[in-house]
């Protein structure tokens, strides 16, 4: 790499034209990072920020959209919904990125149910949740994805299992679903690249310590455990459309058989996913279920892609709509002719 | 009750009420009477009688009672009327009630295998052989107990000579040409009125249906049909729903006229529709489009208003266009989901928390749900706020004679949009700043203008986040200035006003066809009244001297608090005293007789 591409991107960018305003939450929150592992994929893939938007709900993670890519359309929405709200606007206009930032609150809890039925839909975006365990802006309370037995100063000890999300995405036909965390930047950034190249809903489910109320060592959503404890699946690294072919040819003959996978993305990209000891092949939706239910069982800390598959139809696809984004068209296409509500009338008398 | 006598009887000389009584099909709900009751509706209109058509319906797929009146009415009047005059008893479990409920002198068709012993002696009993004609036609089993609904058509064809001519094409019409179909149900239809014509020919014939001229021009449609073709006309792709009735037929005929109306030469459509997972996903996937600048809707009911109300208040203060149909009915939960109300203007007027006002358009009739369905999208998107359009299960579930509708006098207003080049023209930019003194702000659409950051409360008017006390209160200042200017844009009320006018009465939405019937039963009592039509909330500057021109102001509503009198009195402490409710609430619309009768009582306690 030369010193010009490491400051500016494709479109001639540096990479603080991606930053937005500054950031209010605590210091050492695991959600600034990953907004600027968002900054970092964004200015990497050379993304036009006016053609990318972004969604969230409500809680702490859902505040970050207004901490990166500045030049892009936000909206934050209402607690749990931004599922539905991302559906709308994406079949708007389906010709932008969108990007939907929540919590595990704002998923696992009020909005289970729409984060259910946007999956299910494959509506196209990349959904990231970042993921702590706790309620911050309330003050520590359990979320749905709390340990079991775990305890809280104030709330006592959790007594239900949590809902893991990564689980819950595969059940619902999800083709791309991956779990990060937010202490390893570059795994975060290289899923976040993947989940952009992904046809449908991409789901990073990123653990995220919340520094005030979650990060005592016993949390497996705490720093120290994710440090100790992570099982990275795979090391991943995304390779955007135009140098696929170079490294094909060049990169991949220097792994070894059988321990690398390349998955061909649907805008031409590749993810190269080089096996670790822990094997695991993402493209096996069983092996996927039972690695996640095990981790569960065992709090293991297991991040990286968990499961890929083929693109399904998406939302936009299904409903067989107008190339031209709705939200563009013009008078003439929207409203039918004088004639035609003459022959309406007339097939009514 | 009232001294004054008020009389809708028109019998002629003979004894004969011609195109002037009702007939009720009392049925099984589930046993295919639509056919059956729509051919009648239509033949009748084609014969150029002003008809109308109401469904009284249960909860229920099959089973429960369900009746079907059509009213014929020679002058216009396409209200309910109470009475009936023409019974067809299909169903054994109401018959004993729908009989004893038959006008003196009525017509009571059953099927002969009730072996039925007459109650009254002041009707004629016309017993038909149902199940032997359905033999005779050789109908499949499973449509048997369909076709077996024409043998009532058939005798009352011939009983109030409705042209068999008129019920062949009107069947065909419903059928749509299958000739098959078509054969085995007209089949029925003649045997019917054969077997009347040769056993009943001393039945008398005092309730005729005679051809005249007074649907010549006029369409018949329900409401969630016209209200739909409105959205067509009116723009609309993005529709979001979870059934819910009585809105579910305004999402049906939204897809069947989109199939015909917005899909391009490629084959592929310019509306998405979607079937939402609950009424809160749908109002969520309205604004994530209206956000978006595509133009959104959906259509519910009361409860599904009630799930709405948090997003409601996110589209009001983050200012994003959309539109939501309400087709009130009875609630909340099971029991009277397919009875009609006006219950919801209080809840749907102030819905959210954080002082919301929205708008809100009141269709009255078949023409104003096509043009409020087109209409709602331009003020929707000019005033970039949600606007609530409340019709109901009168307006949107019943067969209605209109008009045709107009085409849309107006391009779409796409109300004020910035862009990246506008943004280089003007300079610098506010999403929320009112520089145009009406309290809209300039709107960007993702794509294709300048960035913001949209949120609901605490925002400055360039959208940057604020919490401070004065940002805010400005803010809602604002809002305050256009709600003002939506006072000015939205469908002006209509006043009928009379020089010797007693009282006013001020009314909206589906009870306008009943009073313009009763207004005409108290002016044949000698009582005049003016009348003002509100046809959206905020009121008007009209309504307000409407009020101060009577000292007493009856104001008519189908539900039980008042809600319209409530609101009236609020905006207008000044005339509080001048407001009198009269509001019913018992499911069914209003009638004219009630109406005009409660009037009159509460004339006479003054």
């Amino acid at each position: 790499m030369t010193a010009r591409t490491a400051k500016t991107n494709a479109l001639g960018l540096e990479k603080t034209a991606y930053k937005g305003a500054e950031s209010t939450l605590c210091n050492g929150c695991g959600h600034d990072s990953i907004s600027a592992k968002i900054i970092d994929a964004c200015w990497e893939l050379g993304l036009d920020q006016r053609y990318i938007f972004k969604l969230s709900g409500i809680g702490c993670s859902s505040k970050t959209p207004a901490y990166f890519l500045g030049l892009s359309h936000s909206f934050n929405t209402v607690h749990g919904r931004m599922p539905s709200v991302a559906t709308g606007a994406t079949l708007a206009n389906r010709s932008l990125i969108a990007i939907g930032v929540s919590g595990d609150g704002d998923t696992g809890s009020i909005g289970l149910g729409q984060f259910k039925h946007l999956l299910r839909r494959n509506v196209p975006m990349v959904y990231i949740v970042e993921n702590n365990g706790v309620y911050g802006l309330t003050k520590g309370q359990f979320s749905a994805t709390a340990d079991e037995n775990q305890r809280q100063k104030y709330y006592g000890v959790n007594p239900f299992p949590p809902i893991d999300l990564c689980l819950e995405a595969i059940v619902a036909d999800c083709t791309f679903v991956a779990r990060s965390f937010s202490g390893d930047p570059q795994q975060c950034r290289e899923l976040i690249k993947a989940a952009l190249s992904h046809k449908g809903t991409a789901l990073v489910d990123i653990i995220s310590p919340c520094v005030t109320f979650n990060d005592t060592p016993e949390s497996t959503k705490s720093y120290a455990y994710g440090k100790a404890h992570n099982i990275e699946l795979q090391q991943i690294e995304h390779i955007p459309p135009g140098l696929v072919i170079q490294r094909q040819e060049i990169t991949i003959p220097d792994y070894a058989e059988g321990e690398t996978i390349a998955v061909t993305m649907h805008d031409g990209s590749q993810i190269l996913l080089k096996k670790t000891d822990h094997a695991h092949d993402p493209r096996d939706k069983q092996a996927a279920i039972r690695l996640l239910e095990q981790a569960k069982a065992e709090q293991k800390f297991i991040t990286g892609l968990i499961y890929i598959a083929e693109p399904r139809p998406t939302l936009i696809e299904l409903e067989q709509l107008t190339d031209t984004p709705l939200a563009t068209l013009p008078e003439e296409r929207l409203r039918p002719s004088r004639e035609a509500l003459a022959k309406v009338m007339a097939s009514l008398s | 009750m009232c001294a004054v006598e008020l009389t809708t009887d028109k019998r002629t000389e003979a004894g004969v009420l011609i195109n002037d009584f009702a007939i009720v099909a009392a049925t099984v709900n589930g046993s295919g009477s639509q056919t059956a009751n729509n051919t009648l509706v239509r033949a009748l209109f084609k014969m150029g009688i002003p008809v109308n058509g109401k469904n009284l319906f249960p909860s229920n797929i099959y089973g429960l009672p369900t009746w079907y009146t059509i009213r014929l009415s020679k002058d216009g009047y396409i209200a309910r009327r109470p009475d009936y005059h023409v019974l067809a008893a299909m169903n054994p479990k109401t018959q004993a009630e729908d009989i004893e409920k038959l006008a003196s002198g009525g017509i009571c068709i059953h099927p002969e295998e009730w072996k039925l012993k007459p109650t009254r002696s002041d009707i004629t009993y016309i017993p038909m052989p149902v199940r032997e004609m359905v033999k005779e036609s050789g109908a499949a089993p499973a449509l048997k107990e369909y076709v077996a609904n024409m043998v009532y058509v058939g005798a009352m064809a011939e009983l109030l000579g409705i042209e068999l001519a008129e019920i062949k094409s009107a069947l065909s019409y419903f059928l749509k040409g299958k000739a098959k179909a078509v054969d085995l149900n007209y089949f029925l239809v003649e045997k019917a009125a054969a077997y009347v014509r040769e056993n009943f020919a001393d039945a008398p014939r005092h309730f005729r249906a005679e051809r005249m001229d007074a649907t010549q021009g006029k369409v018949l449609i329900e409401g969630n049909s016209a209200a739909a073709l409105g959205a067509i006309f009116g723009g609309v792709s993005v529709a979001a729903w979870y059934p819910i009735t009585p809105s579910t037929s305004m999402i049906d005929a939204l897809m069947d006229y989109a199939k015909e109306l917005r899909v391009e030469p490629d084959g592929k459509t310019t509306l998405a529709v979607v079937q939402a997972e609950d009424e809160l996903a749908a109002a969520g996937i309205i604004i994530g489009a209206g956000w978006m600048g595509a133009r959104s809707l959906t259509a519910t009911s009361g409860p599904g208003i009630s799930l709405m109300a948090e997003f409601s208040g996110l589209a009001y203060f983050a200012e994003v266009p959309c539109v939501i149909w309400d087709i009130q009915r009875m609630g909340p939960s099971t029991g009277l989901p397919t009875r009609t109300s006006q219950g919801d203007v209080l809840k749907a007027y102030y819905l959210s928390h954080g002082d919301t006002r929205h708008v809100v358009l009141l269709p009255a009739n078949m023409k104003e749900c096509f043009e409020f369905g087109w209409r709602a999208h331009d003020l929707a998107e000019r005033l970039q706020t949600p606007i609530f359009v409340l019709s109901d299960l009168d307006l949107g579930m019943n067969l209605w004679m209109t008009d045709p509708f107009d085409y849309p006098d107006q391009p779409m207003d796409r109300g004020k949009v910035i862009s990246y080049e506008d943004l280089e023209k003007f300079g610098t930019w506010g999403r929320y700043k009112d520089v145009d003194g009406d309290g809209i702000g300039y709107r960007s659409l993702p794509g294709q203008g300048p960035a913001y950051f949209a949120r609901g409360t605490g925002h400055t008017e360039y959208a940057t986040y604020s919490e401070r006390p004065d940002d805010w209160s400005k803010n809602l200042d604002r809002l305050a200035r256009k709600f003002e200017t939506a006072r000015r844009l939205v469908p002006a009320p209509i006043s009928q006003i009379e020089e010797d006018a007693a009282f006013g009465i001020i009314a909206y939405g589906s009870t306008d066809a009943p009073i313009a019937e009763a207004r005409d039963l108290l002016k044949a009592a000698k009582v005049t009244t003016s009348y003002h039509r509100v046809r959206a909330l905020p009121f008007s500057e009209a309504t307000h001297e409407f009020i101060g021109l009577y000292e007493r102001i009856y104001v008519v509503e189908n539900n039980y608090l008042g809600q319209m009198a409530q609101l009236l009195k609020m905006e207008y402490p000044d005339f509080a005293d001048r407001i009198i409710s009269v509001s019913h609430c018992d499911g069914l619309p209003l009638t004219a007789r009630w109406i005009a009768d409660s009037i009159l009582e509460k004339e006479q306690g003054n």
